[in-house]
């Protein structure tokens, strides 16, 4: 493996394919689009076997460095949370192009190499260790994104695609500024090399707020959340997908790269910032989605409040918060793409996302009821599926650092539950009211490969989380210790009981916590 | 003293004067047939000319005293300018065709510019400026009236007369008041004279002079003529006006600033800041409102001429290199733009205008509508294209010189800009076709719009190269 440069070969597959599907017909685009994808995945695996996951490992993997383009290099390598990330990616593209096998009958060609082109783009976020290289990549997805909402969107497509494109571009401008101040203060434009640098605390704040302001829109983080809604019901399904799986998934990696290993003090001193709008979002969005009448936009109000769990968990600044953010991001990616893959298993077939104009669904498409239920129920959290390990580590480690967020942020899981349940109980059960969706055929061999796949993945990720955060495991500790000193002292004062002979009085022994809570 | 040396440092000039005199007999007496063979011989003048700036360089850097300077600056410009005078001479003769006013007039009139060009980005004394620039200014207003016939093409020639000269006698009038308090005109007396401070008289000279230079590289407030003469003259010349002279502008406007008013940095950095910000932030909020893509890119320009002076704000050489690769990147991009534009014909051939009439063109022409995206892209600096490159360079001189308000508040005008340019690609690229449009352009256009979008795509593969120029550059002037 020693010198391979896999990273390189991983970008260059979807790139070649990107541009021969530009010259190709329909038919052959989808083949060609399934085939570079699927070879990328395969490489994907071939680069997560080939990661070494024991702590002494050095931190960063597959590195590759070519000094081509003058000021900046061609500059790639991976830890473990980037690893993780590319998996995602590479896991749910040939899922998108199947979404899209059918789906998409104008421009295929054009379609699938914008999506080709997307994965190129959204593998080099993850594996640049330039930090300019990081930022073309990071900005460059908004090209074929804007194309894909804009050609193969909804109704109100155009109106979306500004919305989206621009407000991106503006949270990242001001980030591309910090960068400049960056690499002229610390001489360097390496990722791994500003990582440790400490910055004088007074300008990181400033520069945390430049980061911040990228981030926060991608990640989406109430109150810019609102361009995600829109983005996402006008998308067409894969474009969905892979808006939910991925590209907010670029916001949190943001964070966890940038923003708090680079500004550990600004972190700190801002993170009631975080703190409030997470609070704030995992309510009102949650909140929100319940009355929403367009299965979209529920899951996408959802997907915010998803995502606010995250921040809380990044922000907690301790090995659970982190490692449980690492996991609601991916188990997210996960499922949110799935239940939007759900919704446009129906929507191909009655072309339109009301709810109402569902019901009973279970009984004409059993199968479907069936996978539904499960991503459901893993959206909810239920113990077993992919989130709930991720969102019970994210808030047990901000209960350690605020009691208050962690109370406040666990309403969303008694929201969530609220909300998908309700979703899917107006869809799948009931009577059947409608008679052009009750004669709906249940789902196909394509559909069936497209969400078995995942629900499996969610489900192993949900019994044995351990082969998931083993590898970033060294990389979230290192992160912690960056973090260590300028991390804000809990008010929960959490004290390792010591264990005790059985049969001794455990009245004491609830005493902590309980002290804990009364701050 | 005319020596040798001096003669052998203008040596492009000398062979395009002698090339132009010559072909203008050629057109007089073989009339407008031999309008195909003059094209073709001011193209290759104008590659000789390029290939004897090595020659040029050689033997400068001051010629004639100090009032031609041939360093590495002037080079770099200069090449620039050549380049880009040949592709608009290159792009015409499809246009005139169909317009009836194919001459041998065009290509000696550019070649006469491209000259008085080349004395403004060589200039190392004021007469000298003055005179280049007029040179290149009279050719220009004749070219903006070329298609005599057409109103709109009269119209756009007699304003840009009338403010040109109105912006001609502003800036003689600054360069009179300097020559009043420091007694020369040589931009490095002019120095020294500044050096002791700046005197009331100074400073006036100095704002004036750069209110005239300001008007010719069109930065807000000054920019009022742009979007009229772009839109009434023929598209090749205005691909010519919005490529070369705002070069050739540029590099002037630098020099004057860098060598002759360097000692009075403070003084003209807060104007050029102010003419900066005011350049984008109108350029682009004014661009929205357009219908017609020729004053679309007149705004552009401006808009664009904004940023490129974010670097002389820096003032430093970092700056100065930024400047002049954002003019490189810009030359690129507009005259990748305007090969677009030139293509926009109906189904009989006929040129059209406006933006509405591009609805749905990535359907009918896809190479094209996917080449007119890259360079809107470009242009809004939107990464992985060349066109991000460029506005990075300016804005991290800028942050280097400790000007990072400045820069945030640029690159935050700069989403504005993108919005109009995103217009440009939705109307493109989701908007249903309405016209149809000409099945396939010339084979000139489609080469040089290849050319073009494959190094707005590939261009960071050129960024040593361009570092190392454009740092020689700008060691040049410091």
């Amino acid at each position: 493996m020693d010198g391979f440069p896999i990273l390189s070969l991983m970008m260059a597959v979807p790139m070649a394919g990107a541009i021969a599907c530009l010259f190709a017909g329909a038919n052959n685009a989808r083949w060609i689009a399934l085939i570079a994808t699927l070879v990328d995945f395969a490489l994907g695996i071939v680069l997560w076997a080939g990661f070494d996951q024991s702590g002494s490992a050095a931190q960063w993997q597959f590195q590759e460095y070519a000094s081509i383009f003058g000021r900046f290099a061609w500059a790639l390598g991976i830890d473990g949370i980037a690893l993780l990330l590319i998996v995602l990616t590479v896991f749910l593209m040939p899922i998108c192009i199947g979404a899209s096998w059918d789906a998409i009958t104008k421009r295929v060609g054009e379609y699938m190499a914008a999506f080709l082109f997307m994965e190129v783009l959204m593998i080099g976020v993850f594996a640049a260790q330039d930090i300019y290289l990081f930022y073309i990549m990071f900005e460059a997805g908004l090209i074929p994104m804007y194309l894909i909402i804009g050609i193969w969107g909804g109704a109100d497509r155009i109106y979306a695609s500004y919305k989206f494109f621009l407000y991106t571009l503006i949270g990242s401008v001001l980030m591309l500024i910090a960068m400049m101040w960056m690499v002229h203060e610390a001489g360097t434009t390496e990722i791994p090399a500003l990582m440790a640098y400490d910055f004088d605390p007074h300008v990181q704040t400033w520069l945390f707020l430049a980061f911040f302001a990228s981030f926060a829109v991608k990640m989406p983080m109430w109150p810019v959340h609102t361009w995600l809604p829109d983005a996402h019901v006008q998308a067409p399904t894969a474009g969905s997908v892979i808006l939910a799986g991925v590209l907010l998934k670029m916001g949190g990696y943001g964070f966890i790269r940038f923003s708090l290993p680079m500004f550990p003090d600004a972190s700190a001193q801002l993170a009631w910032l975080v703190w409030g709008l997470s609070m704030v979002a995992v309510v009102y969005t949650s909140l929100v989605a319940l009355v929403q009448s367009d299965m979209k936009k529920l899951i996408a109000y959802s997907s915010v409040a998803h995502m606010a769990i995250v921040t809380v968990g990044l922000f907690a600044f301790n090995q659970a918060g982190l490692e449980g953010a690492m996991m609601v991001m991916l188990g997210h990616g996960l499922v949110a793409g799935a239940l939007f893959l759900c919704v446009g298993v129906v929507y191909d077939r009655l072309h339109t996302r009301e709810i109402d104009r569902y019901g009973g669904v279970a009984i004409n498409m059993p199968k479907y009821g069936v996978l539904f239920l499960f991503f459901t129920m893993a959206a909810v959290g239920l113990p077993g599926t992919s989130n709930f390990v991720g969102e019970f580590l994210s808030l047990m480690g901000i209960y350690q650092a605020s009691s208050w967020v962690a109370l406040v942020c666990t309403t969303g899981i008694i929201l969530g539950a609220a909300y998908m349940l309700y979703l899917y109980r107006r869809i799948c059960y009931g009577e059947q009211k409608n008679a052009d969706a009750a004669a709906m055929p249940d789902l196909s061999i394509r559909e069936m490969a497209l969400l078995a796949p995942i629900a499996a993945v969610a489900l192993w990720m949900g019994v044995y989380p351990e082969s998931f955060l083993a590898p970033m495991r060294p990389d979230i500790l290192a992160l912690q210790a960056r973090l260590s000193a300028a991390a804000p002292a809990g008010d929960s004062h959490l004290k390792m009981g010591a264990p005790k002979p059985a049969g001794e009085s455990h009245g004491h022994h609830e005493e902590a916590p309980a002290h804990g809570e009364a701050h | 003293m005319i020596d040798s040396a001096s003669l052998l440092a203008v040596l492009p000039e000398l062979i395009m004067s002698a090339v132009g005199l010559i072909l203008l007999m050629v057109a007089a007496y073989a009339g407008d047939r031999a309008t195909q063979a003059v094209n073709l011989l001011a193209i290759v003048a104008l590659a000789v000319a390029g290939a004897a700036l090595s020659c040029a360089m050689a033997h400068g850097p001051v010629a004639f005293d100090g009032l031609v300077r041939a360093d590495a600056f002037a080079v770099f410009a200069k090449a620039l300018i050549y380049s880009s005078a040949a592709a608009a001479i290159a792009l015409s003769p499809r246009f005139f065709a169909q317009g009836g006013a194919l001459r041998a007039e065009y290509p000696i009139l550019i070649l006469f510019a491209a000259i008085g060009m080349g004395m403004m980005v060589s200039a190392g004394d004021m007469l000298t400026l003055y005179v280049g620039l007029e040179m290149n200014s009279l050719a220009s207003y004749v070219l903006a009236s070329f298609m005599r016939q057409d109103e709109r093409s009269s119209e756009a020639g007699l304003k840009y007369f009338v403010l040109g000269s109105l912006a001609s006698g502003i800036l003689l009038y600054g360069i009179a008041l300097l020559y009043g308090f420091t007694g020369t005109t040589l931009f490095d007396g002019i120095a020294a004279g500044l050096a002791d401070g700046v005197s009331k008289g100074e400073l006036f000279g100095l704002v004036f002079v750069l209110a005239g230079l300001a008007f010719k590289i069109s930065a807000v407030p000054f920019h009022m003529w742009t979007p009229d003469v772009y839109e009434g003259a023929p598209t090749p010349v205005t691909t010519f006006f919005a490529s070369a002279p705002k070069v050739a502008a540029m590099g002037l406007m630098v020099r004057v600033a860098v060598e002759a008013l360097g000692p009075a940095g403070l003084d003209w950095q807060q104007i050029v800041i102010f003419i900066a910000l005011a350049s984008i932030v109108f350029g682009a909020v004014a661009a929205i409102g357009q219908t017609n893509i020729k004053r679309l890119m007149a705004y552009s320009s401006i808009n664009n001429v904004g940023f490129a002076l974010i670097g002389l704000a820096a003032g430093t050489p970092a700056g100065v290199a930024a400047t002049m690769s954002y003019m490189a990147i810009y030359v690129v991009m507009t005259i990748g733009g305007f090969a677009c534009v030139l293509q926009m014909r109906d189904a009989d051939g006929k040129p059209v205008e406006t933006i509405a009439s591009l609805a749905g063109m990535s359907q009918s022409r896809k190479g094209l509508a996917a080449a007119f995206a890259i360079v809107m892209f470009s242009m809004a600096g939107i990464p992985p294209l060349f066109g991000f490159w460029a506005k990075f360079l300016v804005f991290d001189a800028a942050v280097a010189a400790g000007l990072t308000a400045l820069a945030a508040v640029g690159i935050a005008a700069s989403v504005i800009g993108a919005f109009y340019y995103l217009k440009v690609i939705k109307t493109i690229y989701f908007d249903e076709p309405t016209g149809a449009y000409e099945a396939r352009g010339g084979m000139i256009e489609n080469g040089i719009l290849t050319v073009c979008s494959v190094v707005i795509v590939l261009g960071y593969l050129l960024n040593p190269l361009l570092d190392r120029a454009s740092a020689a550059a700008a060691a040049a002037l410091f």
